[in-house]
């Protein structure tokens, strides 16, 4: 039977008094045996059954689509369950949490400041007409501007990977902004100046550099970069000739 | 401590439903959730929700009438018809609410919400986000709770509850992130934790749907309705039961067996691929049986490939991608490898058509509550439905309760002993040694179910099934906790988890066994036809601390059509 060799990145706030004063920061090796297919989840799953019942990370769906368990896999951000110890080449497997993020625990980051950027940029429909008796008319076409920002799955390897937010704590980066035009894009929105000053500013779409590290680090390969780029044309119009959306 | 007025447990569409209209009430309500509440499994629903909207060009005389019939009909009689009507009825401005939303519903040419055709259903009412609409629709509804700034407890998992004299007044929970457990006081409780795949090896399902909300009730003394109605979706992936969705039929897609037929043609000649999924699971399992599998083995093929790559891209971008990632395989290039898959639990704790359970201040909506209005076989469409149609209604419901509570019936300041009881609880799973292996049982008890309680089902197998499962029920009492310590602790969790698995899964066995006759997905081969001189009933399941449930009967809600012969 094939073996992988896990390196895992450990941290454990519970024993910030260890030798090194860092929270127990440490790689460990753990040797998981597999038959014909294994993710690196269920490697995880293994270690945590069998060798070691302390180790952390989140997981709930195991099939993409519920965005608890991006990594960074090998230097590559990667959703845990979607991933193949078989792709991942011979040599082990390191798996560390995403980068530039804070620990809670082993591969389980602090997704606090994430959902209160997501939670700023209004991230729900704003209408300012009664609703109809039906449902509001929306084109194919209008409805397709909606597919690329309606699969983002908030699991946070975009807002990791972006060198602006590692240089400017405030800023609401990728996926709050990718959210933003999620609606300011979507016909049914009717919303005027609610939403526009909430990313219209230096630490909204105006800190995007567009380096689009982003756009590789998606697991469900978007496109943020260019949601920001779009958001920032839009404000610059909004403002200047003073149209409504 | 912590007190809200009404705290709902679990994040999904149903709890997050019922807690935005009970904020809407004027409630003081919050959300405690295992996962951040876009992570939850309703996320992970593909093909549609069903209303009779008449919107596809087939179905402009469908009305919620004709939904209820199939409804009714896909449950081989056994749900409530009054709940079914009520469902139907509201079927219909529940969607326009999550149209007005902003629930990214694909279109027609002419701006109205699409409606694909579904399993057992008489017109194409199933409306549709590509293959997403479970991930559109719930994402949906964290936005529209988030507008509603509906507190939300990410990442606690709920121990259990706290009962006091025959009230609910609250939860006990453990905080994740910063460890620990922590009293919830409440007026009342809307348990919404989905359902119980997990308790099979071979599910559809997420890794936490895991039954422990239909568990904590059960314990607390609420009885546990129908749970011998497991449904087994007939086209999972083959290696990893991933969901591949009833949309691939509804578009188009075919069942192939070894010999290249389209073998539905024997089992369903009318609706074909589009029979309602006990029969289409029943019948792929016998190709499988009789040696008609791919190369003998144990799968058959969906193929999609006559779809052509435009309509795959279009309708079925979701399937593709994981078919790809999980597979290997692309539908425009080859069939897909599926087998039949435990999908979803039609039974669940005992409810109204409110979300009312027997115990005063305890409600419950969603996979987890059984009202019933799926009855021994839901339909595809159905559940995504269910959710947000019973979940508005448990949170009204308990915000009514709420308001009509006296001086004397609120505020009761208890729960001090079941905090103290979990921490004790703890503390002596973690002090045991040489105590039983938490995740070998999980694995014994996971196989015995999915061998011993499947798509078909036969006496001998079942007996011998749950006596396994009783010998593994006493192997849960003796378990040993391998880690200790206050963050992020899976292990802790995990081992809760397992002991609320093993007495559902010995309800689903002991109701299995007990019924002797074939009636939805309970297919027994040596009871094959259904009963309704002795079983038109549903099966109440009642917690014995030392062994299995104390099995009882309940009416069935009848009234509107008469149960008649179920063909396709």
């Amino acid at each position: 039977m094939p073996e992988a060799t896990f390196r895992i990145k450990r941290h454990n706030p519970e024993k910030l008094d260890d030798q090194n004063g860092t929270g127990g920061d440490r790689y460990d090796e753990f040797t998981v045996p597999y038959e014909s297919s294994l993710t690196v989840l269920e490697g995880l799953f293994y270690i945590q059954e069998a060798l070691d019942g302390s180790l952390s990370f989140r997981y709930c769906c195991r099939a993409a689509v519920c965005g608890s368990c991006a990594m960074y896999i090998n230097g590559t951000y990667r959703l845990a369950c979607q991933t193949n110890v078989r792709h991942l080449g011979d040599g082990p497997i390191t798996v560390e949490p995403m980068p530039h993020m804070p620990v809670v625990k082993d591969l389980v980051c602090d997704m606090t400041d994430f959902f209160a950027k997501y939670e700023t940029v209004m991230p729900h429909i704003i209408r300012n007409s009664a609703p109809p008796e039906k449902e509001i008319m929306q084109s194919p076409n209008d409805r397709k501007k909606l597919d690329m920002p309606v699969d983002c799955i908030l699991c946070g390897s975009c807002y990791s990977s972006c060198p602006s937010v590692w240089g400017e704590g405030n800023y609401l980066g990728p996926a709050a902004l990718l959210k933003a035009y999620r609606f300011e894009v979507d016909s049914r929105d009717e919303a005027r100046k609610e939403r526009l000053p909430r990313f219209d500013n230096e630490r909204g779409s105006y800190r995007c550099h567009t380096i689009t590290n982003c756009v590789e680090a998606c697991p469900k390969e978007l496109n943020p970069t260019e949601a920001i780029q779009w958001l920032k044309g839009a404000a610059v119009r909004r403002r200047l000739l003073g149209r409504a959306k | 401590m912590i007190y809200h007025e009404l705290v709902i447990v679990g994040g999904g569409l149903a709890g997050l439903r019922a807690a935005i209209e009970a904020k809407k009430q004027g409630i003081d309500v919050a959300i405690v959730s295992q996962v951040w509440p876009g992570r939850s499994h309703s996320g992970a629903a593909q093909g549609g929700v069903n209303a009779a909207l008449a919107n596809h060009p087939e179905s402009a005389d469908d009305t919620w009438e004709k939904h209820a019939f199939d409804t009714v009909k896909g449950s081989d009689y056994l749900a409530d018809q009054d709940a079914v009507v009520q469902m139907t009825k509201d079927a219909i401005p529940v969607i326009y609410e999550l149209d007005h939303a902003g629930c990214p519903f694909s279109r027609f040419d002419d701006g109205r919400i699409a409606q694909r055709p579904f399993g057992g259903a008489g017109y194409p009412r199933t409306c549709y986000g590509a293959d997403k609409t479970g991930h559109y629709m719930l994402h949906t509804m964290v936005e529209q709770a988030i507008e509603a700034r509906v507190p939300m407890y990410v990442e606690w998992f709920v121990a259990r509850l706290v009962v006091d004299d025959g009230v609910c007044r609250g939860v006990v929970a453990y905080d994740m992130v910063r460890g620990g457990f922590e009293l919830f006081q409440a007026e009342a409780v809307v348990i919404a934790t989905g359902g119980a795949g997990r308790v099979y090896s071979n599910s559809t399902n997420a890794i936490i749907s895991t039954g422990y909300g239909m568990a904590m009730a059960y314990h607390a003394g609420v009885a546990l309705k129908d749970l011998e109605f497991v449904q087994f979706h007939p086209t999972g992936l083959l290696t990893t039961n991933i969901l591949m969705t009833e949309g691939a039929r509804g578009e188009g897609g075919y069942l192939v067996n070894d010999l290249g037929e389209r073998f539905m043609e024997k089992y369903a000649p009318t609706a074909m691929e589009l029979a309602p999924r006990d029969i289409t699971s029943r019948s792929i399992q016998t190709e499988i049986n009789e040696g008609r599998g791919i190369g003998g083995k144990g799968y058959v093929h969906l193929d999609l490939r006559h779809l052509g790559a435009q309509k795959i891209l279009e309708k079925l971008p979701g399937i593709r991608d994981l078919a790809i990632h999980f597979e290997g395989v692309d539908p425009i290039e080859e069939p897909i490898p599926i087998v039949p898959s435990q999908h979803y639990s039609m039974g669940g704790i005992d409810t109204d058509m409110d979300g009312r359970t027997t115990m005063p201040g305890l409600y419950a909506a969603g996979e987890c509550a059984c009202v019933s209005v799926h009855g021994a076989n839901r339909l595809g469409g159905n559940s995504l439905l269910e959710t947000v149609v019973f979940g508005r209604r448990a949170g009204a419901a308990a915000a009514q309760y709420i308001d009509g509570l006296d001086e004397f019936g609120r505020s009761a300041a208890v729960g001090e002993e079941a905090l103290a009881d979990v921490r004790d609880r703890v503390r002596s799973l973690a002090n045991r040694e040489g105590g039983e292996d938490p995740y070998a049982i999980r694995a014994a008890m996971a196989s015995t179910m999915k061998e011993h309680f499947g798509v078909f089902r036969e006496a001998s197998v079942m007996q011998a099934g749950l006596e396994t499962m009783m010998d593994l029920k006493a192997r849960v009492t003796n378990v040993e906790l391998r880690h200790a310590g206050g963050v992020f602790n899976l292990d802790m969790i995990r081992t809760f988890e397992l002991e609320g698995m093993v007495d559902v899964a010995l309800g689903i066995a002991a109701g299995a066994l007990a019924r002797t006759e074939s009636r939805g997905s309970h297919a027994r081969t040596d009871f094959p036809e259904r009963d309704d001189a002795n079983w038109l009933e549903h099966t109440l399941a009642l917690y014995e601390p030392d062994g299995g449930p104390r099995l009882e009967a309940k009416a069935v809600g009848l009234g509107m059509f008469e149960p008649q012969e179920r063909k396709y």
